[in-house]
């Protein structure tokens, strides 16, 4: 993993819209998700929760069971590791301060507004409007609560005081990590429409995107005073 | 479902078969062993040319997976905690009758005579000789009223009572040193516990559930019941229990599900 570089998020001149880390781990996330999502179908359908749906064995990941558990215990490492350093990433470089905070209730719902209406612009790719900085504020905290209640899932004895989290039933803390999931897959289905409607973004989490001054960037705080090397 | 599906070819019985049955049924049993043979040829040519389609069934890449389920093993031992409690219940939550878990359905279990029954004991122990019913039934009891976790997701509470199997171990002078305790059963399936497990207070040797003995899908003479491991690990109709140094190889982990797969 590339080492945090103060320069290309805070010090420097100007950076990236998507510094080389943030691409990385996007796209390790990315396909952590494609593991885990897959591999979690094939467990849910051995034993299902809600007795109407089923997901096709076509898109689940695994033979068997075996396999599909296989499959998941091992993308939980990627998906966990990859998830904390990117958290730590963005509190310490200040990115999640800068790009996803504040969020006005106001500008929120006058986002909504526009983009029902089809007016919303996005010529400035730096810039967040309220309906991305809520809808990625919220899938992070989502997969939060999917890796402690799958971790919850995975050892309820030896975690027992995470299974009181959940009012120590079992079934509950199924029905919070299938929920999780599905939240996620909504917001993948927006997230890759979105991004192939405007398809700069999608470069621009390849290529990183346009050169960005860091100290001008709209919503940014002050560059440190300092470096913190 | 209560049943898991298992990948056909890949499960050998390794001892604790009755071998008249083998001979009953040799034809068979060469039958199965060809047909595995002849699948797994075809998978493995299909494979050369679907490269990049392989999600797990058998090759390489379940190769890898497997190694990573190891890893997995170690990581559970590491966290595993010695005297830590599961949670217990009232004897109002219990669910009568259990549900049952098994890799056949409920009317294929072969109920096991009691009357002849034995618990066969081996490996690293002093005292190696067998014990009856009635001796298991006069040892010191304890309840256990847990929660059953069974590895597709559903659970059940359930009342159990028998032999605490730390006690067991130690009236049998087994060397708790040991790193693991396989399980033999009735119908060829086998299990294995870390040591670690296998001292939990809440490991037991069960032969009652809900103050009645055992009925016979739920293990009826003797069944191991812990609260620290998944359904299938808690191995029913014990014939004979091994203490070694040998990881034992398990029914389950066979085909492909975690060894210590711990809660």
């Amino acid at each position: 993993m590339t080492a945090i570089s103060p320069e290309t998020e805070t010090g420097g001149a100007s950076s990236r819209l998507h510094p080389l880390p943030v691409r990385l781990m996007h796209w390790v996330n990315a396909v952590a998700m494609f593991i885990m999502i897959g591999s979690g179908w094939k467990i849910y359908n051995d034993e299902v929760i809600f007795g109407w749906l089923h997901f096709p064995e076509a898109l689940a990941i695994g033979k068997w069971a075996q396999h599909g558990l296989l499959w998941h215990f091992f993308g939980m490492w990627i998906f966990a590791i990859n998830g904390l350093l990117y958290l730590a990433y963005g509190i310490f470089s200040g990115r999640f301060r800068r790009k996803l905070w504040p969020i006005s209730p106001r500008e929120l719902i006058s986002t909504v507004g526009a983009a029902l209406r089809f007016k919303l612009g996005h010529d400035d790719l730096t810039h967040y409007n309220a309906v991305q900085k809520s809808l990625y504020v919220g899938v992070i905290l989502i997969g939060v609560v999917s890796v402690i209640s799958g971790l919850t899932l995975w050892k309820p004895v030896q975690f027992s005081e995470l299974l009181a989290l959940f009012g120590n039933d079992f079934q509950t803390v199924r029905l919070v990590h299938f929920l999780c999931m599905a939240a996620i897959c909504g917001f993948v289905v927006v997230h890759v429409a979105l991004a192939l409607l405007v398809p700069k973004t999608l470069i621009a989490m390849i290529t990183g995107g346009p050169r960005v001054p860091s100290a001008q960037m709209p919503g940014s705080s002050p560059p440190e005073p300092t470096g913190r090397s | 479902m209560t049943k898991i599906k298992r990948f056909p070819s890949l499960f050998r019985p390794h001892g604790g078969v009755d071998q008249s049955v083998f001979e009953q049924n040799k034809g068979l049993v060469e039958l199965i062993g060809r047909r595995g043979l002849f699948r797994g040829t075809l998978s493995l040519g299909a494979l050369t040319m679907l490269t990049g389609c392989d999600w797990g069934d058998g090759g390489s890449v379940e190769q890898a997976l497997r190694a990573v389920s190891r890893w997995n093993d170690l990581v559970q031992a590491a966290i595993f905690r010695p005297d830590h409690l599961a949670p217990t219940f009232t004897a109002a939550e219990v669910v009568k009758p259990p549900r049952f878990n098994a890799h056949y359905d409920v009317e294929d279990v072969k109920p096991v005579d009691g009357r002849t029954w034995k618990l066969e004991v081996s490996g690293l122990v002093n005292d190696k000789r067998s014990w009856s019913i009635a001796e298991m039934m006069s040892l010191p009891q304890q309840e256990l009223i847990i929660r059953h976790i069974c590895v597709e997701g559903w659970d059940y509470i359930g009342q159990w009572s028998g032999v605490n199997f730390r006690q067991f171990l130690e009236r049998i002078g087994a060397d708790l040193r040991a790193r693991y305790i396989a399980f033999r059963c009735a119908d060829g399936y086998t299990e294995a516990l870390d040591m670690a497990t296998a001292l939990h207070p809440q490991t037991i040797l069960a032969t009652k559930y809900a103050g009645e003995p055992l009925p016979d899908p739920f293990g009826y003479p003797l069944r191991l019941r812990t609260s620290t491991k998944l359904g299938f690990k808690n191995a029913k109709w014990l014939t004979a229990i091994e203490v070694t140094n040998t990881r034992p190889r398990t029914y389950y982990s066979d085909q492909g599900f975690n060894w210590f797969s711990g809660i």
